[in-house]
């Protein structure tokens, strides 16, 4: 059985097909405008990276923020449920999740058998989003992919007081023109970031070990302030970004 | 409802002519003194829900905002200037001007500095019931200080009215109160029957009455034929929520503007609101006030309401009602406008840990649309619901 799962996030959509228990191919490509544009898109490109065609998938389930526009998946379930299962494949002891979404964060906690024990995701506003690291990249002009390298660089955090994306952007420009340097700055970005989500850990109660899922556990910047601040390793897998999707595919498969 | 909610408002228009005083009053306030003295009350909170459910609450508070309030400021304070200045409101004509203020800061602060500048707008007397926050315990002098306030507010009454306080009504009004209270606490406990045959958005539709005429006999007459058609639902087990499967708890005010797309997102998980603290809060009160001296014994009614007592009493509530309704699930609103009823509601998920139920938080605003982002709460109900299926499985 060949089973679907596609991950709309508000920045990139994820796909994975699997087949029996494995891991068949995945792709990712930016959202864009129009999610249900990207999904099929992505099917396309998966099917011809699978080298299989659309009649061969017997499910899909949909997650992300763009899952209720898949009218052609048979389920939509939140990202919480598919983070929670794609990890518990990949991780098996992991009990926590942080996941750092492009406009939303979520930790999770997971019991003994992979199930959603309890969830907590941010308030309203972006700056625990990954859309923060965004902003943040543009304002150092660094490529998001070497973010993460700048930061662990940095030797003296700088000291980024706000919670607001749009004032910590001004804050860094103020950084800038009194000269400290771009590693520290980067540095102190990533730890302002850390300070949100490890505040959301600690209200739904940490059970170590720590895993992250998503996009931005490629990041080695958040991972280290993450792992200084809960003072535990936090674990990843290069197949972090697909987490969600993969989880969908599980899903799709178990139904 | 609305034939009876309608005939109050064309009462308080025709005010002046029936020869009746009219009083604003804030939504804790001791209404029952104005009702045996013919005062006609009305509730600008009341009418921020109406203006709320109405969808018009973001504009006016823009409105409000233009005139220098800030976007912090509770929506129903800035609803209500907006309002008194236009006369932009659900109500034709808006509300009636008040011939006096009464304020009773047992359940904000902001109502105080709201009903200051009411006060000044319409010149007009104000009234402040002070009630001392109940942190632990009801101190001996705290009831000294209310009661002596009850005293104050009668005289208040009679000298901008030129008439003697009506002691004699006032006893029929009391226990008219406290019956409606009773009728009331009835109709919610109904909820604890599986279905439940009401759930808390017909809880927030009902409380209207509750709120705004306790101590008249129509809301008693109401109350009666309601708890008479919910005892007939429970008794043939028809449910408010089709194949009710999940049980939820909702703390906080409503969500006005979005009421019926709430109320079908949970339904389509099956899940049942089934109660919720903010209309409870009318009947919370019952055991600490004498049938046969309501005057005397109001002072500590009114003092000790689900918002002016510490969060630790407030988690006890919550707790109390988890076991009661047997519910899978705590739904909090934070609520942007209502400060003391979301300041300590951490502590509240904290203290209630041990109850070991899922706890979903929505940030959004009582009236103000422009705090509201569907597709983020979308998520986190439905994130939240496959949370309690599969605890349920």
């Amino acid at each position: 059985m060949i089973t679907l799962g596609l991950d709309i996030g508000s920045l990139t959509a994820k796909g994975v097909l699997l087949k029996e228990g494995q891991i068949l191919v995945k792709h990712l490509i930016p959202v864009g405008y129009n999610s249900k544009k990207a999904a099929l898109l992505l099917m396309d490109e998966l099917f011809e990276k699978a080298k299989i065609k659309q009649t061969d998938v017997q499910k899909t389930v949909a997650t992300g923020y763009g899952r209720n526009n898949i009218d052609f998946a048979d389920k939509t379930v939140s990202e919480i449920i598919c983070h929670g299962r794609g990890i518990h494949f990949l991780l098996p002891e992991i009990r926590t999740i942080i996941d750092i979404g492009g406009q939303d964060s979520k930790v999770i906690i997971l019991d003994d058998k992979g199930n959603v024990a309890n969830f907590v995701m941010n308030d309203k506003c972006a700056a625990g989003t990954g859309r923060f690291l965004d902003v943040m990249a543009r304002a150092m002009e660094t490529e998001i992919q070497y973010f993460g390298e700048l930061a662990l660089r940095g030797k003296n955090p700088s000291k980024i007081s706000s919670v607001c994306t749009v004032f910590a952007e001004s804050e860094i420009i103020s950084l800038v023109a009194k000269g400290e340097n771009r590693e520290d700055i980067t540095s102190g970005i990533h730890l302002s970031i850390a300070r949100r989500i490890v505040s959301m850990v600690k209200r739904v109660g940490m059970k170590p070990p720590v895993a992250m899922s998503g996009g931005v556990a490629l990041n080695v910047g958040v991972i280290d302030a993450l792992q200084k601040l809960l003072e535990t390793p936090v674990i990843t897998t290069p197949l972090a970004q697909y987490g969600g999707a993969l989880g969908a595919a599980l899903l799709a498969e178990e139904k | 409802m609305k034939r009876i909610m309608r005939r109050y408002y064309t009462e308080a228009k025709y005010a002046k002519l029936l020869g009746k005083k009219i009083a604003w009053i804030t939504s804790g306030g001791p209404v029952e003194p104005l009702i045996a003295m013919n005062i006609i009350p009305i509730y600008p909170e009341n009418h921020g829900a109406m203006i709320g459910a109405s969808k018009l609450g973001g504009k006016m508070s823009e409105f409000a905002e233009g005139l220098g309030y800030s976007q912090d400021v509770c929506s129903y304070v800035k609803d209500d200037i907006t309002s008194s200045i236009t006369k932009e409101s659900p109500v034709p004509g808006g509300l009636p001007e008040p011939d006096m203020l009464i304020c009773s800061n047992n359940i904000c602060g902001t109502v105080l500095k709201w009903y200051e500048i009411q006060a000044r707008k319409f010149n007009v007397p104000l009234f402040i019931y002070d009630t001392p926050f109940v942190h632990t315990e009801f101190t001996d002098e705290a009831r000294e200080y209310v009661n002596e306030q009850t005293k104050e507010y009668i005289r208040f009454l009679e000298k901008h009215t030129g008439k003697k306080f009506n002691y004699k009504k006032m006893k029929k009004v009391g226990h008219l109160s406290l019956e409606a209270m009773r009728l009331w606490k009835a109709v919610l406990d109904t909820a604890a029957h599986k279905p439940s045959p009401l759930t808390a958005f017909d809880a927030f539709f009902h409380l209207a009455l509750i709120v705004t005429l306790r101590g008249k006999k129509v809301v008693v007459r109401y109350y009666k034929t309601l708890l008479k058609e919910l005892n007939e639902r429970t008794a043939h087990n028809i449910g408010a929520v089709d194949n009710e499967k999940y049980r939820l708890l909702w703390d906080n005010l409503p969500i006005w503007f979005r009421m019926r797309w709430l109320s079908d997102k949970f339904a389509s998980h099956q899940a049942a609101l089934v109660a919720d603290t903010y209309t409870q809060a009318w009947c919370g009160v019952i055991d600490l006030i004498d049938e046969n001296d309501f005057l005397g014994t109001m002072g500590e009614a009114y003092t000790r309401i689900h918002l002016n007592v510490g969060v630790d009493q407030m988690a006890d509530t919550i707790k109390t009602f988890i076991k009661q309704y047997d519910v899978d699930g705590l739904v909090m609103h934070s609520n942007r406008s209502c400060k003391p009823y979301s300041f300590g509601q951490y502590d509240i998920q904290k203290l209630i840990r041990e109850m070991d139920i899922p706890v979903l938080m929505i940030e959004a605003d009582m009236t103000d649309d422009r705090k509201f982002s569907e597709s983020q709460v979308e998520t986190r109900i439905d994130a939240f619901m496959e949370v309690i299926k599969q605890r349920r499985k």
